[in-house]
């Protein structure tokens, strides 16, 4: 989220020097000196923790860049969605749309070193963490300009610059890859975090609580995220969970529960979980959000919920309303401005499309390169020589 | 006429595979099947004749790098000031040294740290490397597994052991799933350099479910390596190869021989993943064994001599991919094989071996390929059925008698 030149007034012209998956400075607010505080929309509720204040500091700048960001991440998953209805997705396509806020407010409050671990509804994760539209749409078409040469596909999406782990297709199996994250992180000492993210339905596997067992015992600096956006595929969370306070499983690992559709609230508690973390082991956030699409492309997300729930959820709780609203009361652009914006995003997305398009599927050999590491890459020698005996390629 | 027919085998394997040499040589194991056919022509040592029962032929040299020439010794070439130890101090050793050659090399396991090792195979390490290297996990396969990839992708190199082979069924999903594939998935992005190791087998009266062969479920996941080891000088190379190599590697231990006792050499050395060792030359039929089979082979063997044929035992050690240069030299020698192996008979790593001999060398054999495996059953607790489920010298014996009629 960098810009290219500060400007301490209103409605400066400025230079773009962004990549290209960030848009073009319209002349609105852009400073990033004033604080505005803003209040979260709902208290947090900590479990055997004392839970951060609700008011949040913030910067016009950092508004603008929220919703443009969210904005971007929207049209993105709206594209997924028209591209895989024309086939040009296929497998399984699992939508973020409605839960961009948690991605947002996370890369808020932390570095590119701090590490990211979820599911397989990483899309837009991945787009937070630095990865270009070009390499999304090329990865779920299958191109070689995706982020994994389109082997990997929808829920493999990864970033390794960008301490991106992925992209994981089975459910609760990347709770125990983040606390090796997390072990691996205390092992070297550099003082950076995990962020492991899992969902409602993942939150009953018996894999999660080992994972928190061992992170609690040896002071891991795991954060546990759960995105409980209510349905674990096709089943409620009160279905599925005799206790649906997901932050209070960890039991003796502290917890907070936090409005995910709310960017502000999940910037603070990221910032407040990171800070807790690397004192005094794993926390559990809960991050209370929800998708507007079914659980994935062939779920129409309707025979499990009321359409007017949907809509009700988008009409009062929509991260980027949400967001806009902020904006306009704040007076730091206009109602064309915003739109303008969101135009933009469309184009961008657009764009990307195109040229994913135009990347080549990947040809036969692709098939066998990147099963093992370097061939079998073993230098061998026996005893009776010290000279090497044989390296396979 | 069987010289002939060999003779213009080897001009057709000849041609094919000089058109190999001039393409670069890409690592795709699958789909050279046909084309490393050919490259399994080898030279004996000094260019000598081959006297055996069918014939003698003449054979070809074919330069392709996939593994040492033939003229080098292998198995124990003892140095003799050496030094004499125990199996699972062999296996320690190998441990140890990579611990203090990698700062990443790390431990993780259930009692490998305080208790030392249920078989004291991390003896001493925790001691001297701390509770962080040499990490005691509770009693969760799954997740430590899990644990260990996660670790593996950051850059660490841990090494998961598993208290018993079977237990790490409960990985299964991790191991597949996460080990083999993600290096794939993320299109070369994380490496995951892991070892998961722990001991295997039919043991002593240990029941059903401590004495499982799980070679034979893991041995389709792409992306993993298998090694088997069968003596101190094999378990310290094998070790230690395992830990430099960038795959993850799975090596299968057994629990009846840690105690086996062996003169290594003093001079550091690493042994090859992907090869086979020749235990005892010969003429007459090669058996193809692996881990704690190779003793109750080389038992057989003895009996076999004194009856006038001329076993030729190979250890194969590497149980994916199989060394099939080695094994194919063997075949076109004695043109008979038996594998002996202890997993079960359905889909085990002899069905697996057999399959791959048949696609490669069917012209080579002059009777079909006999597998000894376990029965499949679940091993029983009492002492002489559980001698029943395993192969017993007497039963190789008599199938190599059937096989050299």
């Amino acid at each position: 989220m960098t810009l290219a030149r500060r400007s301490s007034g209103f409605l400066k012209p400025l230079s773009t020097a962004c990549s290209s998956s960030f848009l073009h400075r319209r002349p609105y607010s852009t400073d990033d000196t004033t604080t505005i505080t803003v209040e979260t929309s709902v208290p947090f509720t900590g479990h055997n923790c004392e839970p951060p204040s609700r008011s949040v500091d913030t910067n016009p700048k950092e508004l603008m860049t929220f919703f443009t960001d969210m904005a971007l991440m929207r049209r993105m998953e709206i594209a997924a969605d028209s591209l895989y209805k024309s086939k040009l997705i296929r497998g399984f396509c699992h939508l973020y749309d409605g839960q961009e806020a948690v991605s947002i407010g996370m890369e808020a409050a932390i570095t590119k070193k701090d590490c990211i671990i979820t599911a397989y509804r990483d899309h837009c994760l991945f787009l937070g963490r630095g990865g270009t539209l070009l390499e999304s749409f090329a990865e779920l078409m299958g191109r070689t300009a995706g982020c994994s040469n389109g082997k990997g596909g929808s829920m493999h999406f990864y970033k390794k610059e960008a301490c991106f782990y992925g992209g994981h297709g089975i459910v609760g199996a990347q709770v125990p890859l983040g606390c090796g994250l997390a072990f691996a992180q205390k092992y070297r000492k550099e003082g950076h975090v995990t962020f492991t993210m899992y969902g409602d339905g993942a939150a009953n596997q018996g894999q999660l609580f080992e994972a928190l067992n061992m992170a609690a015992l040896w002071d891991l600096p795991a954060i546990l995220v759960c995105e409980n956006n209510h349905y674990g595929m096709g089943t409620a969370e009160w279905r599925a969970a005799k206790s649906p306070a997901y932050y209070k499983r960890g039991d003796y690992v502290p917890g907070l529960k936090v409005d995910g559709m709310d960017a502000f609230a999940v910037k603070q508690a990221c910032k407040f979980a990171k800070e807790h973390v690397l004192k005094n082991g794993p926390i559990i956030l809960e991050m209370d959000t929800y998708r507007y699409h079914g659980h994935s492309m062939s779920d129409p997300g309707s025979t499990y919920r009321t359409r007017d729930e949907i809509s009700g959820v988008r009409q009062e709780r929509d991260p980027i309303e949400r967001i806009r609203k902020l904006i306009l009361a704040h007076d730091l652009a206009t109602e064309k401005e915003l739109k303008d914006i969101e135009k933009q995003a469309r184009k961008e997305v657009d764009e990307a499309i195109v040229k994913a398009k135009e990347s080549p599927m990947p040809d036969e050999p692709e098939l066998f390169t990147n099963v093992y590491r370097k061939g079998f890459g073993v230098e061998s020698f026996g005893a009776d020589r010290k000279e090497l005996r044989t390296t396979l390629p | 006429m069987a010289s002939i027919f060999q003779g213009v085998g080897a001009a057709t394997s000849l041609s094919s595979s000089t058109s190999i040499d001039t393409k670069k040589f890409h690592f795709c194991s699958r789909r050279s099947r046909s084309e490393r056919k050919a490259s399994f022509v080898v030279v004996r040592s000094g260019g000598a004749k081959v006297e055996n029962r069918i014939g003698g032929r003449a054979e070809q040299l074919v330069t392709n790098a996939v593994a040492a020439k033939a003229d080098t010794p292998t198995a124990a070439t003892v140095s003799k000031p050496g030094h004499e130890l125990l199996l699972f101090e062999a296996l320690r050793e190998g441990l140890e040294e990579e611990m203090e050659r990698d700062a990443r090399v790390c431990v993780m396991g259930e009692d490998v740290g305080h208790y030392g090792g249920s078989y004291k195979v991390t003896r001493g390490l925790a001691e001297k490397y701390g509770d962080l290297r040499v990490l005691d996990t509770p009693i969760a396969e799954n997740s430590f597994t899990g644990m260990g990839i996660g670790a593996a992708m950051m850059g660490l190199r841990p090494i998961i052991e598993g208290m018993n082979m079977g237990f790490l069924l409960l990985a299964f999903n991790q191991i597949s799933n996460n080990c083999g594939m993600l290096h794939y998935t993320s299109g070369g992005q994380f490496k995951i350099p892991v070892v998961i190791r722990g001991p295997g087998g039919v043991g002593r009266q240990l029941g059903a479910e401590h004495s499982q062969r799980l070679e034979s479920y893991f041995q389709s996941i792409p992306g993993i390596q298998m090694v088997a080891c069968s003596t101190p000088y094999n378990a310290k190379g094998l070790m230690k190869a395992a830990i430099r190599s960038d795959n993850p590697v799975i090596l299968f231990e057994h629990v009846l021989l840690y105690n086996l006792k062996e003169r290594i050499p003093d001079e550091e050395y690493v042994l090859n993943l992907e090869e086979a060792e020749m235990v005892r030359p010969g003429e007459h039929v090669t058996i193809l064994t692996y881990s704690r089979m190779r003793y109750h082979v080389m038992q057989a063997a003895k009996t076999l001599v004194n009856k006038g044929y001329d076993p030729e035992v190979i250890d194969i050690r590497s149980l994916k991919p199989f060394d099939l240069y080695t094994i194919g030299n063997s075949i076109k020698k004695t043109h008979r094989v038996l594998i002996v192996e202890e997993c079960m008979r359905t889909g085990g790593i002899g069905a697996s071996l057999t399959a791959a001999i048949t696609e490669n060398f069917h012209d080579y054999l002059d009777a079909p390929i006999v597998c000894l495996s376990s029965q499949d059953v679940p091993t029983p607790y009492a002492g002489t059925l559980e001698e029943w489920t395993v192969v017993q010298p007497p039963q190789i014996v008599a199938a190599v008698e059937q096989l050299c009629r």
